[in-house]
């Protein structure tokens, strides 16, 4: 029987699985979503802005393990989605991101709401498709789900002209598919992790750093295992937070532009690094030539080539997926019996203990003011540090990160490549639905919220019940923050002025609003949010934080790991530089 | 450095401004770039030539191999290959310059293919510099239009770039 290839595309979604689409109707696309009116299988979500409609389904996938879906319209609902699809880009999340296009006739013609969408997505997808023959849609689908969520995942665009969505032809869903020029790699080469781990049995300075790739890679248990049966320190990127179990000892925190003491310190100064599904970064290791500075060997698993030697020569690149590539180098530890030496292992925890009894975590608490990292602290006590916490952009993004330890992978949900304002509201929605039973809280800013705060009306429609913690400085704070140290503080448009009342704005749209302007308010507030009571209510708790709080440490750019910006109570220690084959027998 | 980078690409719709669009996203240098298709009608064959340090090299290969269209991607640079590139070039061929274009012609082993009273048109091919090293050798002012296909490469002897 032929059918519509609205009709197919509804099909073919249904044929993966798929529980959720994010989307927003017009012109291009009334074909599709007539088909999705006639059917039950999956439930359709309507955002307030496409853009919403990309991040809801980017952290749908980012805290699950399936391919978020969503669903635009030619013209402006294409363009309107390409922020969501940079931001998946930058963090290599899957996705299928469905654009309508119009008639294949029209093509070229100018048409109203016409867009190159292939050609404007194209440097930020991992891949993209106009399908111009119906025959061609259903394994057009298949190949894009594929592509999206093997390999190096990231985002995959399909475009559809409405002609095609309004043509005939029978559906037949391909079983598998296999693409000759694309083949992922899964095994790391035995010779190599068999060098990463001679390495390891003479390493002075172990470390192992830790990035998104494993979570991605669903591989946080190998990472613990590793850890655990090596007894070295490990440090986990802004991506890679929750790989690694946030309480251990053996976890230095993150590390970077405004990673902890001891982890930025031991980057800087161990001697053989494993980089595990992370990409060096430039806020990570700020200037490569000042790491690299001080010798290391450094062995690099990544599934994708072009992530490795790219901003660092590395000593054993393994090519392959960091859960196969980890489970080897396991296997063979255990087989050989190889470990780190003892000896080494106990001076390099001495030198990590001691730069971290400095504690620059640390922050002045007040009763004046409410410290923004008080109240993430508490949060974290309140919600037992097992909500699934999505956040917006700045200051308050790095307190949710320095100061909310997560157990688990796919627990934060951030976006760290693009750094997209406006983020954190949608992506608290997707996550909701993806993990109904879970506590659900988004970190955001009064800056940050205002760039998708329409999604406060999804999110009252699909009763997701998620808890909007704005740390409300008035400030564009990580804006303040730079013009405060670099640009002599002339705060050039960076007050936020003329504030909404964000009480009556939740109000409005019918949630829960509570300001809080007094430090003893902060526990019961947070509790009230997440008592039974308010289980099932969105609450808006607008938080009025200390307008000048900054986030330390931090690296300036050009300068090295070992060259923070410390917090106030360290700086006038007297911290004795790194010492190779410092004499530790006396420490206690 | 100089390299010459051999691509084998799916011959589809878009996957040309895939490889170009790389190119000036990551800012690499394109020198020159050919594709047509393969005696399979469902591949390409592109030869870019390019220039850079041996890590950016590394990384347009990589990047090139990452896009999911390209099949597969040799550096010719890497062992013994032969490189042709052909120009047209149209000169002003007017009293004594006649008997010169030709002389020079002859000697770089060009063909004339168009002649009229004041011009001539010369087919040259050969490597690049060959075809740089003719342009040096006339007189510039007699040079009316030159048109060059960019170099095409393929490895020596039994070293094959097929799937
Ligand atoms: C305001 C702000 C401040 C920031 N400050 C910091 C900071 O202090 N510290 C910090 O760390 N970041 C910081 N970032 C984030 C930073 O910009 C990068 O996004 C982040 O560091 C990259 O993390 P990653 O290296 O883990 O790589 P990701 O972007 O997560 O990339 C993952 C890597 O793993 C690979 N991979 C994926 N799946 C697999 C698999 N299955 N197997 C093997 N490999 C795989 C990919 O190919 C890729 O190379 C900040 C961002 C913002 C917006
Ligand atoms: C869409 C977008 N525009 C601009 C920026 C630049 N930027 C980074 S952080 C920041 C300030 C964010 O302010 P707010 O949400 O109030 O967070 P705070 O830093 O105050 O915690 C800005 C403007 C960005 N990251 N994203
Ligand atoms: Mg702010």
């Amino acid at each position: 029987m032929q059918i519509s290839g609205a009709e197919i595309l509804v099909r073919s979604l249904q044929e993966e699985g798929v529980e959720f689409v994010f989307g927003y109707p017009g012109g291009a696309v009334l074909e599709i979503y007539d088909a999705i009116f006639r059917q039950q299988q999956f439930k359709h979500v309507l955002v307030r802005h496409e853009q919403a409609a990309v991040h809801a389904a980017d952290a749908y996938s980012r805290s699950s393990n399936k391919v978020g879906v969503a669903l635009v319209t030619s013209g402006p609902g294409a363009t309107n989605a390409v922020t969501g699809i940079a931001t998946a880009y930058m963090d290599s999340i899957p996705m299928v991101v469905i654009s309508g296009q119009v008639s294949t006739p029209a093509i070229g013609m100018d048409a109203f709401q016409e867009v190159d969408m292939v050609g404007i997505t194209r440097p930020c997808v991992k891949h993209n498709f106009l399908v111009k023959d119906i025959n061609e849609l259903a394994a057009t689908i298949k190949k894009a789900f594929y592509i999206a969520a093997s390999g190096r995942p990231g985002p995959v665009v399909v475009d559809i002209p409405k002609d095609v969505t309004q043509r005939l032809a029978e559906f037949h869903y391909p079983e598998s598919v296999s693409i000759r020029s694309y083949v992922p790699v899964t095994r790391g080469h035995p010779g190599q992790i068999k060098k990463a781990v001679n390495l390891l049995a003479e390493a002075k300075r172990p470390y192992i750093y830790v990035g998104g790739g494993a979570v991605q890679g669903n591989a946080s248990a190998e990472v613990t295992e590793l850890v655990k049966m090596l007894g070295v320190p490990c440090t986990n990127t802004l991506m890679g937070l929750g790989a690694y179990p946030g309480q251990d000892q053996q976890f230095l925190g993150m590390l970077g532009m405004h990673g902890t003491y001891e982890a930025n310190m031991a980057m800087q100064y161990c001697d053989v690094l494993i980089a595990v599904g992370a990409r060096f970064d430039d806020r990570v290791i700020s200037v490569p030539s000042h790491f690299l500075s001080q010798p290391k060997k450094i062995v690099h698993i990544d599934v994708d080539p072009s992530s490795i030697a790219k901003r660092v020569k590395v000593d054993v690149p393994i090519v392959g997926d960091v859960k196969h590539v980890l489970r080897d180098m396991i296997d063979l530890l255990k087989q050989t019996g190889q470990q780190v030496p003892p000896q080494n292992l106990a001076n390099w925890w001495k030198q990590i203990e001691e730069w971290r009894s400095y504690n620059s975590l640390l922050y002045t608490p007040s009763n004046e003011f409410i410290k923004p990292q008080y109240v993430v602290q508490k949060l974290y006590e309140i919600t037992g540090g097992d909500a699934i916490i999505t956040s917006d952009v700045g200051q308050h993004q790095m307190w949710a990160a320095q100061y909310y330890p997560f157990k688990r992978p796919k627990q934060w949900l951030n976006s760290g490549g693009l750094g997209t304002m406006g983020f954190g509201l949608p992506a608290a929605i997707g996550a909701q639905l993806a993990n109904p039973d879970a506590q659900v809280a988004c970190i955001t800013g009064e800056g940050s919220i205002q760039m998708n705060i329409q999604e406060l009306s999804t999110a009252k429609q699909y009763h997701t019940p998620v808890k909007v913690i704005a740390l409300n400085n008035r400030y564009l704070g990580m804006v303040r923050q730079w013009q405060e140290f670099f640009y002599g503080t002339r705060y050039s448009e960076s007050y936020m002025d003329a504030l909404p009342d964000f009480v009556k704005i939740a109000e409005a749209y019918g949630h829960v609003g509570i300001k809080v302007e007094n430090p003893a308010d902060v526990e019961p507030v947070l509790r009230e949010a997440f008592s039974p009571a308010l289980k099932e209510r969105l609450v808006f708790l607008d938080f009025r934080t200390d307008q000048s709080e900054n986030v330390f440490p931090m690296i300036q750019n050009g300068k090295g790991l070992d060259q923070m910006d410390l917090p106030p109570h360290m700086r006038d220690l007297q911290i004795a530089p790194f010492e190779n084959n410092r004499d530790y027998g006396n420490m206690c | 450095m100089r390299h010459i980078l051999s691509i084998l690409l799916e011959n589809e719709a878009g996957a040309l401004s895939r490889v170009v669009g790389l190119f000036s996203a990551r800012a690499y240098n394109i020198d020159s770039l050919t594709v047509s298709t393969t005696e399979d009608p469902t591949l390409s064959r592109m030869t870019i030539v390019t220039h850079g340090s041996d890590e950016v090299i590394e990384q347009i290969t990589k990047q090139l191999n990452k896009l999911i269209e390209v099949v597969k991607v040799i550096d010719l640079n890497e062992s013994d290959h032969i490189e042709r590139e052909m120009m047209l070039i149209k000169v002003r061929a007017n009293g004594k310059d006649r008997e010169e274009m030709k002389r020079m012609a002859d000697i770089f082993r060009g063909r004339i293919i168009d002649v009229t009273e004041k011009t001539y048109t010369i087919e040259l091919t050969g490597t690049s510099d060959k075809l740089n090293a003719f342009i040096e050798a006339i007189d510039r002012s007699v040079i009316l239009e030159t048109v060059r296909t960019g170099a095409s490469g393929i490895g020596r002897g039994e070293r094959i770039l097929k799937i």
